[in-house]
């Protein structure tokens, strides 16, 4: 638990954990998001239209990367902004999971506005999956 | 070469305000938060979100996406709008929030069509959703692009 506070550096590196997706999350996202596409959860379907299995939302995995960022603070409404570019699907085996690489970085600090953008570098298998994933996070 | 899309660009400018309010509960809230990951007890326990000044729990910091989808149908699967949903991807999303979404608001939502551009067979479509409680004022801003594939792209 942190907050960002005057004079962080840009640059310094503030979280780097993973999280684990699996079938049952994507169900689960579908659910509680109320995005039903079956091309979240339906195998055949995926296939057909192209794609090389069932895939994660990008919302899920803006989700999750977002609650990383917002877990790390001790107040999540220090999140002012959260924006991300949905550059690469992200496959989910079964049986199996996909695993999430979130990273938060300072990439710079605003003091007149009180505020840091905090840089979120979410890969899988070393591959990026979110582009531009940037936070406006509150200055303590 | 790539097929054109039928995505309607006279449509940008319009502003779709027909969904119904949409009630936040407190069990909506945790239901978005465990299927994200967001453990803070701020979204899961009243009496923690109260003890930090909040009326109740809080939502994460995606979940006025919940809100501004259902929104954005109004537009996304109006026959005018042009839009294949079958050939949509979800290209860029972003929220502002201007205050934290509480369990117990009312939201409203105003879908606003600000762009449509097309290039090589591919309609990029950008909705921004002003969320505003039963009050007027603003809750959440939330843009949000589609990429529409033309039939042979």
């Amino acid at each position: 638990m942190s907050a960002l506070r005057a004079g962080v550096a840009v640059g310094t590196e503030l979280f780097s954990v993973t999280r684990s997706v699996d079938r049952a999350a994507l169900v689960r996202y579908a659910g509680a998001g109320g995005d039903f596409n079956p091309i979240h959860w339906n195998e055949a379907f995926a296939r057909e239209v192209g794609l090389p299995g069932v895939i994660a939302h990008g919302m899920l995995t803006m989700g999750i990367a977002g609650s990383v960022l917002s877990d790390w603070l001790d107040d999540p409404t220090d999140v002012l902004a959260y924006g991300v570019r949905f550059t690469r699907p992200v496959p989910v085996p079964y049986p199996g999971e996909a695993v999430l690489a979130v990273v938060g970085t300072v990439g710079a600090v605003d003091a007149d506005a009180g505020t840091v953008r905090v840089d979120l570098r979410v890969s899988v298998d070393g591959t990026t999956v979110l582009g531009k994933a940037q936070a406006q996070v509150r200055l303590r | 070469m790539s097929g054109m899309t039928h995505v309607n660009a006279d449509l940008v400018g319009r502003v779709f305000s027909g969904t119904p309010p949409y009630v936040v509960s407190a069990v909506k809230i945790a239901e978005f938060a465990d299927a994200v990951g967001a453990r803070s007890p701020l979204h899961h326990d009243p009496d923690t979100a109260r003890a930090s000044g909040h009326a109740d729990v809080i939502a994460p910091v995606t979940f006025a996406v919940v809100v501004a989808q259902r929104a954005e149908a109004e537009y996304v699967d109006s026959p005018e709008a042009g839009i294949d949903f079958s050939r949509v991807v979800h290209a860029n999303e972003s929220f502002t929030a201007h205050r934290p979404i509480v369990a117990g608001d009312r939201l409203h939502t105003a879908v606003h069509v600000d762009s449509v551009t097309e290039r090589a067979g591919i309609a990029m479509v950008t909705t921004r959703c002003e969320i505003s409680d039963d009050t007027g004022a603003p809750v959440s801003t939330v843009t949000s692009t589609l990429a529409v594939r033309g039939a042979d792209a």
